[in-house]
């Protein structure tokens, strides 16, 4: 488990100053970091993540942008091509839909297509998670799609650490990064180093030892594999609960080795479950632990239904520790 | 148009007075001719992979545009770019061998045609997505800007990308940060096998005028003209005082690609009239002999001209494609 205990030098802070840490560090250090989207400088973004960074940095480099997701992309990806290093901010997941092109068809090839002589360390931070009661085009967790393509680093924070750590590597990485915060989790507190950091990609973390049965959970679901482990543990049942933190990279071996240990493997995650992510991570939990395992793979991810309105009908689409524990006792023939 | 009549009207002054400039566009335009023409020779003799947009009665807008800028200002180019590349100062073997997929061409053969870029002389590349590169090129004008440089960027685009959606959300931002890229559109007519008028709503320029941005409306197929309104639109980039929008009318010899051999969207009267007397190539040696320059020069330009295509095309067909272990290299830097 790498994210600190009780260390000297450690406090707790929210998911959402972790994040504001991490960009005003990067943006003291390098002079061409900045930052652009809607309202990320009066307004401190929608969430407030921001507030008071344009304060200590000004509008030179906290820059608000017209509500144009595409355009503000294509102009960061141009700046991160001639010598700067932007971090674009696009408020909702759901809007990666406007940027796809720039995403997909600029960004994640410029290195490729160039054979190798042009890069594009361009990073785009957004969001993901429902139950916010935003409806169907601000509540979804698009990661799966930015992960299905070469030349695209994506990293999902589950926790303050994390978050910090994560942000600054794809700040520093020569390469586009989409990063995804969950926005039900801003106000979650957890220990952060106050020196200096960061946390390579592609390494995963066990958030809880275990030995009966593994939960691999990606970012909104992270806390709720923690709150099932904690209930199984109640019942009998020690969860280990390991969270990629990146997809692309992916650390495979680790889920693989936790997956051996414990012979019975839940993927969760917030995405669409149909033709996404943990449809790959079972995969290749499969493929790297198949002689090992008790059971194929569960996966749990969001139903398939544009995401309800209605409360009542939109916290039966998202993933919970309770389907969670269920789905473990079953694993472990414990119903 | 009066006011550019009479700039251009310098700008042939300018030219009796030292034909050297000149000489070099010619020699310019006649290697983008000569290229594209060959590229369709080995198109047509199924020597080269793909499919190739020539560029072969447009090269006065990027000859033009290009001799105004330094190495070190920016461009971005199109899905039709081979133009673009030689104008801002690309070798003809390289570009040959990326077109032929070797490992000697711009991108080691990976980026193919339409994806040839030109690091060294900040060509941040073609792209294959109609007007998709009106971000990238506005954002490499911020970061000019923000570096504290003077350097400007182009970016060129089709009649075509006055479709998108993007251009005009890049242009909005342009404006209102005062950034030095200059929007070269360049009105071919047809938007790939549809005529530009089934597609455009209302005049060109009041698009750009829209956004607050100066634009100027110009003869596509002289140099003198387009040169004249780009060194303008380059000097008000590197004052700071913002983005400008050229709109040059030009006309493509060739289809929208090499295969497009049928081109029922237009007459062979009107391709002719345009090859027989708005042929950018022939118009600038007339300026160039007008101004008393010896017709044996010309001549020798045209065969050093072809000389050198024709070692270019000999040095990519010679050439080694890339090593299959190229294959995953360069996906992440």
């Amino acid at each position: 488990m790498s994210t600190p205990s009780a260390a000297v030098g450690t406090r707790e802070i929210t998911l959402g100053q972790a994040i504001k840490e991490a960009l005003a560090e990067e943006l003291r250090r390098d002079p061409t970091v900045f930052v652009m989207g809607e309202d990320v400088a009066e307004a401190g973004t929608a969430f407030k993540v921001l507030t008071g960074l344009v304060d200590e940095f000004g509008p030179e480099r906290v820059i608000d942008t017209p509500i144009s997701e595409a355009g503000f992309t294509g102009i960061g990806l141009g700046a991160a091509m001639t010598g700067l290093r932007p971090v674009v901010d696009i408020m909702f997941g759901d809007f990666l839909t406007l940027v796809m092109d720039q995403l997909v068809n600029q960004a994640a090839k410029v290195h490729y297509m160039s054979g190798g002589k042009l890069k594009a360390p361009l990073v785009v931070r957004t969001t993901l998670g429902a139950t916010r009661r935003s409806a169907a085009q601000h509540s979804q967790s698009l990661h799966a799609w930015v992960s299905h393509v070469p030349g695209l680093k994506v990293a999902l924070p589950s926790t303050p650490y994390d978050a910090k750590g994560l942000l600054k590597t794809a700040i520093r990485d020569d390469n586009p990064v989409v990063i995804f915060e969950d926005k039900m989790n801003y106000q979650q507190r957890g220990p952060v180093p106050e020196g200096e950091y960061t946390i390579p990609f592609g390494v995963a973390d066990i958030k809880r030892p275990g030995e009966d049965v593994t939960i691999v959970a990606t970012s909104s679901m992270v806390l709720a594999a923690l709150e099932a482990a904690e209930q199984l543990a109640r019942e009998g049942i020690s969860a280990e609960v390991v969270d990629p933190r990146t997809t692309v990279p992916l650390d495979e071996e680790t889920l693989v080795r936790s997956a051996i240990k414990t012979s019975r493997v839940i993927v969760v995650d917030e995405g669409y479950e149909r033709y996404g992510l943990t449809a790959e991570l079972a995969s290749v939990i499969t493929a790297g632990a198949f002689y090992h395992l008790d059971a194929p793979v569960k996966r749990i991810g969001a139903m398939h239904v544009p995401i309800p309105f209605s409360p009542v009908l939109e916290d039966l689409t998202v993933p919970n520790a309770a389907a969670i524990v269920e789905a473990a006792r079953e694993l472990c023939g414990r119903r | 148009m009066e006011e550019d009549g009479r700039v251009t009207e310098a700008m042939a002054e300018a030219l009796r007075a030292d034909p050297e400039p000149w000489l070099a566009a010619y020699r310019r335009m006649l290697t983008i001719r000569h290229f594209e023409e060959q590229v369709d020779d080995l198109y047509r003799s199924a020597r080269m992979p793909g499919l190739a947009h020539l560029y072969a009665g447009e090269e006065a807008v990027a000859v033009g545009v290009c001799m105004a800028l330094r190495d070190d200002d920016y461009l971005t180019s199109t899905h039709r770019g081979h133009g673009h590349c030689l104008a801002k100062g690309a070798s003809v073997d390289r570009m040959f061998a990326e077109l032929l997929g070797k490992e000697a061409g711009y991108c080691r053969g990976k980026g193919g045609s339409m994806h040839i870029a030109d690091q060294e002389r900040n060509n941040l590349g073609a792209n294959a997505i109609v007007g998709g590169s009106a971000g990238i090129a506005t954002g490499a004008a911020f970061s000019a800007r923000r570096r504290g440089t003077d350097q400007v960027a182009v970016c060129f685009f089709g009649e075509g990308a006055l479709g998108q959606g993007l251009l005009y959300e890049a242009m909005n931002m342009a404006s209102l940060w005062r950034l030095p890229v200059i929007y070269v559109c360049e009105n071919n007519l047809y938007n790939e096998y549809t005529s530009y008028r089934e597609t455009t709503a209302g005049e060109l320029t009041a698009r750009p005028r829209a956004f607050g941005i100066p634009s100027r409306e110009v003869d596509g197929q002289d140099v003198l003209a387009v040169h004249a309104a780009a060194r303008e639109a380059v000097e008000r980039g590197r004052r700071g005082d913002g983005p400008s929008f050229l709109i040059c009318h030009t006309y493509r010899f060739y289809g929208h690609h090499v295969g497009d051999v049928d081109r029922a969207y237009r007459t062979r009267e009107e391709e002719r009239a345009w090859r027989e007397q708005r042929d950018p190539i022939r118009l600038l040696a007339g300026h160039l002999l007008e101004a008393g320059v010896d017709p044996a020069r010309l001549e020798r330009i045209q065969e050093e001209v072809m000389t050198e295509v024709r070692r270019g095309v000999d040095f990519a067909l010679e050439a080694p494609y890339p090593d299959p272990s190229e294959v995953s290299q360069h996906v992440y830097a």
